[in-house]
């Protein structure tokens, strides 16, 4: 097995990363690039926590290559909304109580990012829909759910 | 103009909101120091063996490997309880369950630690195992604790108050079933980790994902050997508990142990299967119940059989016993009363405490016997629970003290809400409502360990510019209890919540609370800070008063200021007063305390279930079942909750969701079963959690009873509100399809095989048969309080 | 830290003939990954431990969707979200699609590997460390099938959600190796056996699927636990292919989450054929599937259950295509 210096491109910034070929995207992001804000519940695909965009879609990052993510756009948690501004996902979800022990957070609010970007007025429906794969063990989603709901009422952010 | 504002009773995010949804909290798996190395634990492939030999030479030869250590380097048994002392961090010469830890190693990376743990080398002698309650009571086999063959019994008991087969006998009716609760787990999302480090001047920190860090402190100490105060243990915010981070761990103590032996910082993050083997999940309990009642529906009385399965080791589990037992009493008045339980021990991982320790289960068979006995007694559900209520500021049989109940107002809520009266029994076949109540501990009256120390304790600093810092022990295990603590304070302080900081979870900084468990914080802490927060304000008036020259009384602390009551205008800002405090005493600082009234009533094991106030719940749940599939859709649920007051409203009514959540979870999908020794599914694929498809809207109704001696009047919502979730499903189910499932989880094949069984004329019930042959000890009988009794 | 991936060698072609030459130039502990969602997870729990993987993410001609001769032919690297998202996939097929697992996990699967799926067990899909408790199974490198310990065979369920329906559809699979390729039904890439469910050989890829345009309904139905995530208990396609009004020439029914192949049901086709779609021919042809088929217990709830619950998914799908009206025509959508 060879190591080899990639560059992936993360919240917007080239990353090189000196990385094994087998490092899922998960662990580059965590162990290597300090990008802690993805979680991880289970590494196998079975709990979404680990979701970040990749070119705007979410994607366990627990399951992917990060060999294969070259030459593509990865967001995550840290790269959404600024300090000045966070995402007004992030600001509904705190208010809202969206977030109990916040370990799913991260992941919720980036796969709900990437359905307010493709999906203009998402139903009730629509977003459970888009969240089923990510379990949240504090809250029955009730306050997730309406978090997203008010942020989708405001338009197109 | 200041508005004086107040903060208990508002909706309030939590204060660390911002952080979560921005990714930025550092959980315990975030944490990184340089230089550290990977820990990993070898875990037993046998599920009951004797230990010959542990040769590491070979694994530490390998390159990377920095330090392994077993059995040996740590030989002092510890457990959380000081009444079961059982467990080695890393087995010393007995293996007990499949998955426990019998090395430990750690190595600069993670492929170099897990090639290093295949190339230990045990020798194993493997023993008969223990794998089921039945055998661990009927049969004679290897002792899992202890040496030679017997019954595999941890504890049992047996207490009578009143006369329960007298009263049995002038009963109208009796019911008598028998139901299974079968083991379910936390499940929490984040997977246990500690990080522990070990400075040149001897002093070890560990950083745990721990709901209880006073109790790791103590196991530390008493484990390695070290004095408390060079022991520092951080509980890091916790991606959820729900009592699955409530013991102290081996990897804890390995970590530890790891980095003092190699100077370097060791990390343990536990895989999703090792969470299944070392969460001390949920107690398998087999009940039999019988109860009487009279022709107009009032119990006369209950005999009570409890059998528990406990896995390998005692971690909670004698307490879980008693609260099989204890329980039972807080919601309907029970006269006459016999409780008789045994747990045993079986080779499978131990378990413990989760949400409602030891209650859900008994709940579950008292509520679906209610149903039952209220069709064959024809009077109908909601009027068989109204009438057979606890009343406020009263006692149980049992000796429990009863203070604010608002269970009444719950179930009369509900049923208004969901249209109770006018769906039940009524819907088209295949839809079900079904109810069922609740009551829960506002914390354990006694800590785990004896002691006449305070429960909880808060200190308040002051610095000169006027901010305030609050310290205390409790961990934030995602409940909300650091927004808690600032929420009392803030309010006492006239201040708002952002105004403060709070430095919590850590042992070296704040000052104790026994942890995050028995849905304590709130009223423990709470009135710890309360009485912290009573004292500086107490300081500042009277500095204050004497300044203006005006009565303390006529003073008011509100909008960052003090001033003459009706006059916002007078007086000066927060931080001039406290300028002016210091100048005059010094250092503003204060410190406040909660202690437990004396509850214990006149008997041997009545320091369980006695708690200083108790919350109620009720709920109704709305459902439709799939006759053919036997899969059950929940259509919708109202819960009412006493907590007493709520000091936060937007966190109460999470905690209540939270709560639903996790009995629908329950109830329908989630198991933790065995196949023999080995786990039928540690994954979060085969154990089922509910996700956002499942969930059903949650009509949530608070209600206030506002206790008098909770901080503002609060009690407990953290565990209550799951309790009536399950058997309100069972009830439903049964109104929906006519068949009695007497074992949890629901799953569909269930449904199906009851539902077949029906159709053949046979039974309409699904659920256990019996229970085992086990002889319960002599029965203790206890004088009931005044007015208990055969009636 | 994070659970890691066995080492390997990363090799990632971007083109077909790139990648059949690394796969027949690889020894057998070579590997393809498209979306790696069934081999990653596969890896981690050491349940296979590749020398080499070669990644198919860049191999553009197998993938995307289109439309011709009378056929639609989707890539083997398409992704599911595509596939459910396109409106040249009929619909039947689309729907299938999304009920595989969850929405982000369909973010990354192909419809190739979802076909090539292997096939799961409760003693297999398990963490390494319990398997070595447990004692390895035969498809593990044991000698004993723990489902069915006096067998000498692998008893480990087929799993994809897509294969009942594209079968049902009348799908053929393309496969190219270095040497050539060849078009088979994509029946005929299954065999009944959980250790060797694939009759391909290892040095052929399944290029692209390809979806014969004939007038039929089809429709697919899944028992679950949980809305996502979870595999089927027990699924079920159907097809009618109509020749004139009403009378169906072929009928078929495919069962997924029983077998290690993906089971057509002949008895109750055959009588479909005979009878006609009614709603009394339905409930007889759902309790001749029943009968005639077994289940082990292999997976989630057990074999009793399971068998229970054929004749309801058969009757369920059943029902679904005599209520669906529309024709399913290869350029219609619906989003
Ligand atoms: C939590 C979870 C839940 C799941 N639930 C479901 C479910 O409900 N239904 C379901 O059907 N699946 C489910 N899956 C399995 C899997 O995600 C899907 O089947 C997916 O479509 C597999 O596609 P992939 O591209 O990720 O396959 P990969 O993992 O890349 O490959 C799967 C197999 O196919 C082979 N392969 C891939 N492409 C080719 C090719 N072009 N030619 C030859 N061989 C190839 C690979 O070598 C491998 O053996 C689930 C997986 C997870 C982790
Ligand atoms: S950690 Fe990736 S899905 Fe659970
Ligand atoms: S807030 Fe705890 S897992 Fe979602």
């Amino acid at each position: 097995m060879s190591e080899r210096i990639v560059t992936l491109s993360v919240n917007g910034e080239p990353r090189s990363v000196i990385m094994p070929d087998n490092a899922t995207l998960l662990e580059i992001l965590r162990d290597h690039l300090e990008l802690t804000g993805t979680k991880h519940g289970c590494d196998l695909g079975e709990c979404g926590a680990c979701a970040v965009l990749v070119d705007g879609v979410p994607v366990l990052s627990c399951l992917v290559l990060a060999r294969d993510t070259e030459d593509h756009q990865i967001t995550t948690i840290e790269g959404l909304g600024n300090g000045a501004a966070p995402d007004p996902l992030q600001v509904a979800f705190a208010e809202f109580g969206a977030a109990q022990c916040g370990y799913c957070t991260p992941a919720m609010v980036i796969t709900a990012r990437a359905l307010l970007d493709g999906h203009g007025s998402p139903s009730e429906e629509d977003i459970r829909a888009a969240i089923a794969g990510n379990l949240c063990r504090c809250t029955g989603y009730i306050k997730i759910i309406e978090a997203i709901e008010s942020v989708a009422s405001m338009g197109p952010t | 103009m200041v508005s004086p504002h107040l903060v208990v009773g508002e909706r309030h995010p939590r204060l660390d909101a911002m952080d979560q949804t921005r990714g930025a909290v550092i959980y315990a798996d975030d944490v990184a120091p340089p230089g550290v190395l990977v820990g990993r634990l070898l875990r037993s492939p046998h599920a009951h063996a004797s230990v010959v030999r542990i040769d590491t030479t070979h694994a530490q030869a390998l390159d990377g490997v920095i330090g392994i250590i077993t059995g040996e380097d740590l030989p002092t048994r510890y457990g959380i309880l000081p009444i079961s002392q059982d467990e080695y961090a890393l087995a010393l010469d007995t293996v007990r369950y499949v998955g426990e830890p019998v090395a430990a190693i750690a190595a600069t990376s993670a492929t170099v630690a897990e090639r290093a743990l295949a190339l230990i080398e045990v020798e194993y002698e493997a023993m008969a195992s223990t794998l089921s309650l039945r055998a661990a009571l009927e049969e004679e086999l290897p002792l899992l604790h202890g040496d030679g063959v017997g019954r595999n019994v941890h504890r049992s008991v047996a207490l009578e108050f009143g006369d329960v087969d007298g009263a049995l006998r002038s009963s109208h009716h009796i019911e008598e079933d028998v139901f299974f609760f079968r083991g379910n787990t936390h499940a929490a999302l984040e997977a246990h980790s500690a990080t522990a480090s070990y400075s040149p001047q001897g002093k070890l920190t560990l950083t745990s994902s721990t709901q209880v860090p006073h109790y790791v402190h103590r196991t530390l100490e008493k484990v390695l050997g070290l004095p408390s105060g060079k022991i520092r243990v951080i509980a890091a915010p916790v991606g959820g508990g729900f009592g699955g981070k409530t013991d102290p761990f081996s990897h804890e103590i390995a970590a530890a142990k790891l980095a003092m032996l190699t100077g370097r910082p060791v990390k343990f993050t536990l895989s999703r299967e090792e969470v299944f083997y070392t969460h001390r999940g949920r107690h398998p309990v087999l009940m039999w119940l019988k109860t009487g009642f009279s022709a107009d529906g009032n119990i006369t009385a209950v005999h009570f059989r409890s059998f528990l399965d406990g896995g390998a080791y005692g971690s909670y589990g004698v307490a879980t016993l008693y609260y099989t037992g204890a329980l039972q009493a807080t919601t309907y008045r029970i006269p006459n009363y016999r409780f008789e339980g045994v747990r045993a021990f079986t080779n499978k991982p131990p378990c413990g405490p989760k949400r409602g320790n030891g209650t859900p289960q008994p709940r579950f068979a008292i509520e679906c016997q209610l149903d039952k006995a209220s069709e064959a007694l024809g009077i109908d559900p909601v009027a068989l629970r109204l009438r057979n209520l606890v009343e406020p500021y009263s006692s149980t049989v049992n000796h429990l003290r009863i203070t604010s109940s608002g269970l009444k107002e719950c179930i009369e809520r509900v049923v208004a809400a969901s249209d109770f009266d006018a769906r039940h029994g009524r819907l088209a076949d295949g839809r079900g409502i079904g109810i069922a109540v609740g009551s829960y501990m506002s914390g354990a009256g006694l800590p785990i360990y004896w002691n006449d120390m305070p429960q909880s304790e808060v200190e308040i600093r002051v610095d000169r510019g006027g901010g305030v810092t609050v310290l205390s022990m409790a961990a934030d295990i995602g409940q909300g209890s650091t927004s808690m603590l600032a929420t009392v304070v803030a309010h006492r302080l006239g201040l708002r919540m952002e105004d403060l900081n709070l430095v919590t979870g850590d042992t070296d900084l704040t000052p104790i609370d026994l942890g995050s468990y028995s849905s304590r914080v709130t009223f423990m802490a709470g009135n710890a800070a309360l009485d912290a927060a009573t004292a500086v304000r107490q300081q500042i008036l009277s500095v204050v008063g004497r300044k203006l020259e005006v009565d303390v009384a006529d003073l008011e602390l509100a909008g960052a200021r003090v001033f003459v009551r009706g006059d916002e205008e007078s007086g000066m800002s927060w931080s001039e007063a406290v300028q002016l405090t210091i100048a005059s005493d010094g250092p503003l600082l204060a410190t406040g305390s909660y202690r437990a009234p004396e509850l214990a009533g006149p008997y041997r094991g009545s320091g369980v279930g006695i708690s200083p106030a108790y919350s109620y719940s009720a709920c109704v749940v709305l459902l439709a079942c799939d006759r053919d599939t036997g899969m059950v859709e929940i259509e919708r649920v109202w819960l009412a909750h006493d907590v007493g007051k709520a000091l936060n409203p937007l966190l109460v009514e999470g905690q209540i969701e939270g709560g639903v959540y996790m009995g629908l979870g329950e109830a329908l999908f989630e198991e933790q079963s065995f196949r023999g020794a080995h786990h039928r599914g540690p994954s979060l694929l085969d154990y089922k959690i509910p996700t956002a498809l499942e969930m059903p809207p949650v009509e949530t109704i608070i209600v206030e009873s506002d206790d008098p001696e909770g901080p503002y009047g609060a009690k407990e919502v953290g565990q209550g509100p799951l309790l009536p979730v399950i058997p309100a499903v069972a009830n439903a189910i049964h109104d929906a399809i006519g068949v009695r499932i007497d074992e949890v989880p629901i799953t569909p094949d269930k449904v199906v095989a009851a539902l077949r069984s029906a159709e053949r004329g046979r039974s309409t019930r699904f659920g256990p048969s019996g229970v085992p042959a086990f002889e319960f000890p002599e029965i203790t009988r206890v004088e009931p309080p005044v007015g208990f009794g055969v009636t | 830290m994070t659970t890691h991936l066995p080492t390997f060698d990363y090799r990632r072609p971007t083109s077909l003939g790139e990648a059949v030459r690394l796969i027949s130039s690889g020894g057998s502990s070579t590997v393809v990954m498209a979306g790696g969602t069934d081999l990653v997870p596969k890896m981690k729990r050491r349940q296979l431990t590749p020398s080499t993987v070669i990644s198919l993410s860049r191999v553009t001609e197998m993938q995307g969707i289109r439309y011709q001769d009378g056929a639609t032919t989707i890539g083997s690297g398409t992704l599911l979200r595509e596939v459910v998202a396109s409106r040249l996939v009929p619909e039947p097929l689309r729907l299938a699609a999304a009920t595989v697992a969850s929405p982000h996990v369909r973010n990354t699967a192909t419809i190739g590997g979802n076909l090539c799926l292997d096939t799961r067990c409760n003693y297999i899909d398990m963490p390494e460390g319990w398997r070595i408790a447990n004692g390895h199974c035969l498809k593990d490198g044991g000698d004993t099938c723990w489902v069915a310990p006096r067998q000498e065979r692998c008893w480990a369920v087929h799993a994809s959600d897509v294969s009942p329906i594209a079968i049902a559809m009348h799908t053929n699979v393309r496969l190219v190796s270095e040497t050539g390729e060849r078009i088979i039904p994509l029946e005929d890439l299954y065999a009944n056996d959980g250790i060797n469910n694939l009759t391909k050989r290892r040095d052929e890829l399944l290029v692209e699927l390809k979806i014969p345009s004939i007038e039929m309904r089809a429709s697919y139905y899944k028992l679950r636990r949980r809305g996502a995530i979870d595999f089927a208990l027990v699924g079920a396609a159907a097809s009618f292919a109509l020749e004139e009004a009403g009378s169906a020439e072929d009928v078929r029914i495919v069962l997924t989450g029983i077998a290690s192949a993906p089971v057509r049901v002949f008895e109750a086709e055959q009588f479909l054929v005979a009878e006609g779609l009614s709603p009394g021919s339905i409930v007889e042809a759902a309790g001749i599937a029943g009968s005639c088929v077994r289940t082990q217990d292999n997976t989630d709830l057990g074999s009793r259950y399971r068998k229970w619950m054929i004749p309801v998914a058969v009757q369920r799908v059943l029902e679904g295509l005599a209520m669906n009206t529309n024709e399913r025509s290869a350029d219609r959508g619906t989003d």
